[in-house]
């Protein structure tokens, strides 16, 4: 049975407990950072850093918002990185749990197409094994019994996961609360993605890749077609 | 706290100020989300827009330092709008008392103060009595000096103009706070006021406070679940540690420390016991002696005996009004007249206030001995930058220390839960944990004096220590024991056996204890109730989020204070959803209830506030060093020339030290720092960051000094985002990134545009290139009460830097 994970970020607070949680687990080491103007550090998801929470705030007349968002692989049901792989093995999807896995022999692959091919612009390269890098969903905690990292760490109780039917329900439900106070409130990419993130405001003020653009999930077909890729081009542009 | 972590989840409202609960208490923050979700309106007033702002309902910046103005105008609101709760005022708390007709109150001095001393004559305070000494009472509340009329006259003032020009506040989004706040004054209705050192870190921090317990005594949130007033307080164990009195002017269990005026123990107990004629007032202090005799059995043993005041002339005195808090024993220090000394679980020489003169008192030691786990900036004061270590006299001993996973012991929450913490693995190499290292030292000490003989033997060698630390040992210790046997009542009681609870400690040495409040926690029946893990509860706990038998919360495991405010005086519970206590068939069901005492209306009924002498929630509280109530002085260093509030513009007694040529301040409205400067913990890094700095994906997470401002004073200083900048006070200079943002909003008081930036102090220079103390620019004032620091405001000035050096 496919498993999911309901990240609300309506109870976010930004403690970056997952992030830390998560490169502890996986052993990750430190990487050198500066104070850039903001507390979102690393600037961006990395080799070393496949969760990353992202920060954004605005000013709406005399309301302040302040968006957090934790960003990692959204482990979409029908991958689209797994479809622009050409290296047999190095992409596969977990059966039991469809947690999608970058092995190493990804390191074979071409990190260009194979981030051009994820909207939510996640796989990473590590500079020195040239394997590419993202979340595994802790396929082994989970094979272990044991929660993912970010669900575990999240003291807030913001993440939580399951069976895929069962998390889909609590995400519908909370959505309905939520809508209440933040009518503009949505599930991202609910059907596609294992990882389900609800937000209170348009997506692209939390991050622009929070929510894929294309609103069904990319075929091989149309990835090998050259129809996805510019896209991302231009959009990889736009972040400068 | 009066209540609980998981008890804010019952609030109707959450009222964060002087917190910012989501980053620095996490944990609070999830039952925070868990009382919005099921409707609560979520208030935070904080200067800064914070990550809990982010979460709250809605968020309102405030100037700091201008807490009491702000409350002082809720106050008013309440009492004007007549949205108090009438019968739980009249009954409940001492609006009805008649104040004492020596009391005044004229242009920002109340009656009895001498500008020499800066010290109130409090005894013109005083309630009146009858001549059975009695507090006189008009229950008709007529009469004009009954305390709510007082009140009343006080925060008439505090006014939506005045409040607004002084705080930066907008009259509607006071009025906002005011109106949504001050619903929680019916029965049925709660709300939860949520503070930290956002409030305690102010020269008028401990009068902030009282005013939160004025509103929530006004609004009836004493006792009731999702109620009452709540401190923050973290993993540094405060809690635990003011219970066991870290803080000199007390011995553990929240007595005084004696003075050299108090010259036997009698003398000591007279003037520490408080006396109440009327028979329905519990005043519980009247206690007092049984704990500090059984508190003299613990430390003492078999030596204390009646004949030798059980050991009372062996304690330190301190002289009348001497201050011996860190901010003068480093003046002291800095004037050279102390040697040497032990900081533990300290790093003063980064998280003290006014650090470059607490860095060089350091320098005036000849010998320094520290417990830490990581090299630190006290550690390594020597070889700071800027310092010679060639020159440097001080001989500093590091003590490896053993880390949290490597010992075992207590820590108390903010709600009073007393939690055994279990060992995960042994120490590394030679490190130790503190109980052992004390135990270890006292034990050379002692042998020494046994042979060589020393000053003050008695003092050193008849105390009662262990010749090894056992935490466990500690535990049952601190509970304490009966030293003979003994029958109280028809149960007799054996030597040696455990004391069931706190009252069947006496005064004639039969009992032990290290800090009565915890008496009653470690059981012969059921041992430590600390390790509890039980979640069992009734139905009726079970609605409020009541787990009596996980862990055990002191006193007596009571999870809710002042309870029997929770309920009528027939003792119906006000709210019957969300009932703490109620009285069914001639008992208390549900919490443990504040003493057996049937309801207040019945025969041999008592009055809720048992800890107050007469009984009543003190709206007008005669026993703080600054006044009767709360009045509203600008921080020590304010950007303003004029109080609106009075021609006072500074607390009257607020602590000064004058030891150096640090101790300098800004004349008021100073044009060279006309900024407004506030400090801060983080969530990445544990309070002066020595521990978590050295937690490579916590640096990574937040690297660097920084100093937060809003994009119209970047604007007028010609900084950009991520530019370094330098940020100066009178007493020193610190330089940071800049992170511009919509977060700090610049404020309008009296008229003017005044900027306020933001700092957090967990950057040191023991970690290269992260930046160094923030409290380089704070000043060494203090609160009157505690002489706690005021880190939360103080003035400076910024500017782009030429050259970097700490970054």
């Amino acid at each position: 049975m496919p498993k999911a994970i309901f990240i609300d970020t309506t109870h976010c607070t930004a403690c970056r407990g997952c992030q830390v949680g998560c490169k502890e687990w996986k052993n990750y080491p430190p990487v050198p950072t500066k104070q850039l103007g903001t507390h979102q550090n690393p600037p961006d998801l990395g080799p070393y850093n496949v969760k990353l929470v992202r920060f954004s705030e605005h000013l709406e007349g005399d309301t302040v918002r302040w968006y957090f968002f934790p960003d990692c692989c959204r482990h979409c049901v029908d991958p689209p990185c797994k479809g622009a792989s050409s290296v047999e093995g190095g992409i596969i999807q977990d059966a039991a749990t469809g947690a999608v896995i970058y092995t190493e022999l990804t390191a074979k692959d071409d990190l260009e197409t194979i981030r051009g091919a994820c909207p939510y612009d996640i796989p990473r390269q590590d500079p020195k094994t040239k394997r590419l890098i993202k979340c595994d969903m802790c396929i082994d905690r989970i094979q272990a019994n044991l929660l993912p990292m970010c669900v575990k760490s999240c003291a807030m109780g913001a993440m939580s996961f399951g069976e895929r039917a069962d998390i889909l329900k609590q995400a519908e439900a909370r959505l309905e609360a939520v809508k209440k106070e933040f009518p503009k409130a949505s599930l991202l990419n609910k059907d596609e993605v294992a990882m389900i993130y609800l937000v209170a405001d348009e997506p692209a003020k939390y991050y622009k890749f929070a929510v894929a653009e294309a609103p069904s999930p990319m075929t091989r077909k149309s990835l090998l077609a050259g129809v996805f890729s510019p896209l991302r081009r231009m959009a990889k542009s736009m972040q400068g | 706290m009066t209540n609980h972590y998981t008890d804010i989840g019952n609030a109707d409202a959450v009222f964060i100020i002087g917190s910012n609960a989501a980053e620095h208490h996490p944990i609070s923050f999830r039952w925070v989300l868990k009382a919005k979700d099921k409707g609560a309106v979520v208030i935070h007033v904080d200067p800064k827009f914070s990550r809990t702002s982010a979460r709250s309902t809605f968020h309102v910046p405030l100037r700091s330092g201008t807490d009491i103005a702000f409350m002082g105008g809720m106050a008013k609101y309440i009492l004007d709008n007549k949205k108090y709760f009438a019968d739980y005022v009249l009954d409940y708390t001492n609006a009805s008392f008649l104040v004492g007709e020596s009391y005044s109150f004229k242009d920002g001095l109340f009656s009895g103060f001498d500008p020499a001393k800066k010290k109130y004559d409090k005894s013109q305070w005083a309630f009146e009595k009858d001549e059975n000494g009695l507090v006189k009472r008009d229950k008709t509340l007529a009469h004009p000096r009954c305390v709510i009329n007082v009140l009343a006259k006080h925060y008439e003032r505090y006014n939506l103009d005045i409040v607004s020009q002084v705080t930066g506040v907008s009259q509607e989004n006071l009025v906002k706070v005011y109106e949504a706040y001050a619903a929680t004054g019916k029965p049925d209705k709660a709300g939860t006021i949520l503070y930290a050192l956002g409030w305690t870190q102010h020269t008028v921090g401990v009068q902030n406070i009282r005013l939160a317990g004025i509103v929530q005594l006004l609004l009836g949130n004493f006792g009731v679940a999702g109620g009452g007033i709540n401190a923050l307080r973290g993993e540094p164990n405060v809690q635990g540690s003011t219970d066991h009195a870290l803080l000199y002017g007390y011995i553990p269990g929240y007595h005084n420390a004696p003075i050299s005026t108090w010259k036997t123990l009698e003398e000591y107990q007279k003037a520490n016991t408080p006396v109440t004629k009327d028979p329905k007032s519990v005043n519980w202090w009247a206690n007092r002696p049984k704990y500090i005799v059984s508190l003299l059995k613990g430390w003492f043993g078999d030596y204390a005996t009646a004949e030798n005041d059980f050991g009372y002339s062996l304690l330190p005195k301190l002289d009348p009004g001497m201050d011996c808090s860190h901010l003068f024993i480093f003046d002291r220090m800095y004037q050279g007249k102390i040697k040497g000394g032990f900081i533990f679980g300290h790093n003063p020489c980064q998280s003290f206030p006014n650090s470059n003169k607490v860095r060089k008192a350091v320098d005036k030691l000849d010998w320094l001995v520290v417990g830490e786990v990581f090299h630190n900036e006290t550690t390594d004061n020597w070889r700071r930058p800027g310092a010679d270590p060639k020159k440097c006299k001080t001989e500093i001993f590091l003590l490896p220390s053993a880390y949290r996973a490597e010992k075992e012991g207590t820590i108390s929450n903010s709600g009073r839960w007393h939690m055994w913490h279990y060992k995960a693995i042994e120490p590394i190499g030679q490190c130790r944990n503190m109980g052992e290292m004390f135990v270890q030292i006292m034990a050379k000490v002692r042998a020494l004096y046994a042979k060589k003989g020393g000053a003050l033997p008695d003092q050193v060698l008849k105390h009662e220590l262990p010749d090894r630390f056992d935490a466990e040992e500690m535990t049952r210790k601190i509970n304490g024991f009966f030293t003979r046997d003994v029958k109280i009542g028809e149960k007799e009681y054996k030597k040696g056996q455990l004391v069931p609870g706190f009252p069947l400690l006496q005064t004639d040495g039969s009992t032990s204890s290290l800090c009565w409040v915890y008496c009653g926690g470690y059981t012969e029946a059921e041992g430590n109730l600390a390790k509890r893990r039980d979640l069992t509860q009734t139905p009726m706990q079970a609605k409020i989020h009541l787990y009596p038998k996980f862990a055990w919360a002191w006193p007596m495991n009571r999870r809710v204070l002042y309870n029997r405010a929770s309920v009528d005086q027939n003792g119906n519970p006000f709210n019957p959803e969300k009932a703490v206590i109620a009285w069914q068939e001639g008992k208390w069901v549900g919490d443990v209830p504040d003493g057996p005492a049937p309801p207040m209306a019945m025969e041999g009924g008592k009055y809720p506030f048992i800890m107050c002498t007469d009984g009543h929630g003190q709206l007008y509280g005669p026993g703080r060093e600054d006044g009767p109530m709360p009045e509203h002085y600008e921080p020590a260093e304010t950007p303003l020339t004029v109080n609106p509030f009075s021609a006072q513009m500074s607390n009257p007694c607020m602590k000064t030290v004058s030891g150096s040529e640090y101790d300098v301040l800004c004349a008021n409205g100073d044009p060279r720092f006309p900024i407004v400067l506030t400090t801060y913990c983080m969530t990445e890094h544990w309070c002066s960051g020595s521990e978590t700095r050295n937690g490579p994906a916590l640096l990574e997470a937040e690297p660097q000094q920084y100093v937060e401002m809003s994009p119209q004073l970047a604007e007028e200083k010609g900084v950009k985002n991520g530019d370094v900048v330098v940020v100066e006070s009178l007493r020193g200079r610190v330089e940071a990134v800049a992170m511009v943002t919509v977060r700090i909003r610049p404020f309008t008081i009296m008229g003017k545009t005044v900027h306020l930036v933001g700092m957090p102090f967990a950057f040191g220079w023991t970690k290269p290139k992260c930046g160094d103390a923030v409290n380089r620019l704070t000043c060494s004032v203090g609160d009157p009460n505690t002489t706690i620091p005021e880190y939360k405001a103080c003035l400076v000035n910024l500017k782009k830097a030429d050259k970097v050096t700490e970054l």
